[in-house]
């Protein structure tokens, strides 16, 4: 499925951490498996830690103090929101578009104000809660399909063979291109931004195909246009002007890389979670109708997407000094298990009522994708529930997951 | 009771239409306003509170009659 050798796919070295508030590493095996017990620690002790690692960040752990740098701009720029940087990328576009080949440039979640606010309006009606209801059809018969090829073996991987085959499929369908591609996409976007966070090289190779890929689709649209995404793009205009073509590429590039893997990540840990708790997972079968409100608990509690932010000029945030160029990690998950927040915050409780959860975020750079991933993870979750109403981990040992920025299991066997 | 939401702090979460889609209604952009004038039917408070106590935004707020 995969052409990601084994050399690049293995796990980034990390060297053991002592001080976890001096020293973090997001990549350290155990910290990728557990790393509530950290955030835990350090809020009591240390709630903005800083590390010299990877380039270099600093990691707020409350909620307080994690939405209020989520509201800080321009302060803190959204021009790069990858902690660790190929050595050989030249500086950030802003998301205009006119950047190198190699730097990011997927408006609008690397870009500010204004070309941010343009860039975002123009997606957001391809992701508001009706536009997104058209591909539930289309989700719930593709979670059937996949359920439907295990069924008679009575062992699934929840993550490989279930939720890490929902998301690239309904991309590819909201795209409008060819749905063979969905095996690629899942491949790039690994690539990307799982092995690719830890290995410059994996990261620019991948970067480089998606963008020639979409290049080549935009040129293709240019000659064919369809009713979809890409095509809409094209004959869009922003003050009387057409937008670039590398505009288009780099949003295209943003909804592949930002609405595959941290989807895929969130319904895999609900099943994580479903396959270890069946008093739960007996609760949302007898009762379907507390799925929406079981979701948010699961995206509270599990939440994958940690962003980060560079400091603009020299600032002190909660007594800490944060100089220009500094990188900050957007510590939504951590927010989600503030107990200051959150009653029972180290509780999943599936028919939490008050739950103002920030799993994509707050302010301007709010998910733009969440009522899709919404949806694909309710169907997602739904139709696993509706056709396999009792199922356990095979081995709990058994299960991997990926870290670094988006955190969630990437491997899941199931038995039912 | 009223139901208001703040459209300068509503970054279009949807938290709220998804709770209390009678309350609320969003525009093409999955920006929410509140429904008609407002006004929140006796049985429908308690949604309304919900709405309130799930945006992470804290646009949404009631004015008690």
């Amino acid at each position: 499925m995969t052409d990601l050798t084994s050399d690049e796919s293995a796990a980034p070295s990390t060297d053991p951490v002592t001080d976890w508030a001096s020293d973090y590493d997001i990549f350290d095996p155990d910290y990728v498996t557990d790393p509530f017990p950290v955030w835990d620690d350090l809020r009591a002790e240390c709630p903005i830690a800083k590390t010299e690692r990877w380039g270099g960040s600093w990691l707020p752990t409350t909620y307080e103090d994690v939405v209020a740098m989520a509201r800080m701009v321009p302060e803190l720029s959204s021009s790069d929101p990858i902690v660790v940087r190929p050595p050989d990328d030249g500086p950030s576009d802003h998301g205009d578009g006119g950047g190198s080949y190699h730097t990011v440039n997927a408006p609008p979640i690397s870009s500010d104000p204004p070309v941010h606010t343009w860039s975002r309006r123009l997606i957001l009606p391809y992701f508001s809660p009706k536009a997104t209801a058209q591909h539930e059809p289309f989700t719930r018969q593709l979670c059937h399909d996949l359920i439907d090829a295990h069924i008679d073996s009575g062992t699934i991987d929840g993550a490989a063979e279930y939720a890490q085959q929902i998301p690239p499929r309904v991309i590819a369908h909201l795209l409008g291109v060819d749905p063979e591609k969905a095996d690629d996409f899942t491949e790039w976007v690994r690539g990307v931004l799982e092995v690719g966070l830890s290995n410059p090289a994996v990261r620019t190779k991948y970067r480089i195909k998606i963008r020639e890929f979409f290049m080549g689709e935009i040129a293709d649209r240019k000659k064919n246009p369809g009713d979809d995404l890409i095509s809409d793009l094209l004959s869009a205009e922003v003050e009387g002007e057409p937008i670039s073509d590398l505009h288009i590429a780099g949003t295209c590039n943003l909804l592949l890389v930002a609405g595959i893997d941290t989807t895929w990540s969130s319904i895999g840990a609900a099943l994580w979670h479903l396959a270890d708790n069946p008093q739960d997972t007996r609760r949302l079968v007898d009762d379907p109708s507390m799925l929406p409100t079981a979701n948010e608990e699961f995206l509270r509690a599990y939440a994958p997407v940690t962003m980060a932010r560079v400091v603009q000029e020299d600032i002190e945030v909660q007594g800490c000094p944060m100089s220009a160029g500094d990188k900050i990690l957007m510590n939504f998950p951590g927010a989600n298990r503030d107990p200051e927040a959150f009653e029972d915050a180290d509780q999943v409780i599936i028919d939490r009522q008050r739950n103002r959860h920030v799993a994509f975020g707050v302010g301007i750079h709010r998910c733009a994708g969440s009522n899709l991933a919404r949806m694909e993870m309710e169907v997602a979750i739904g139709v696993f529930l509706e056709r396999i109403p009792e199922f356990s981990l095979v081995d709990p040992s058994a299960v991997t997951w990926a870290g670094g920025q988006v955190r969630g299991p990437r491997q899941l066997p199931i038995r039912f | 009771m009223k139901i208001v939401i703040d459209s300068d702090k509503c970054e279009g979460h949807n938290r709220c239409y998804s709770i209390a889609p009678e309350l609320i209604e969003v525009d093409d952009f999955g920006y929410a306003t509140a429904a008609g004038d407002g006004n929140v039917p006796a049985e429908l408070e308690e949604k309304a509170r919900l709405a309130v106590d799930n945006c992470p935004e804290f646009a949404v707020t009631i004015v008690e009659d």
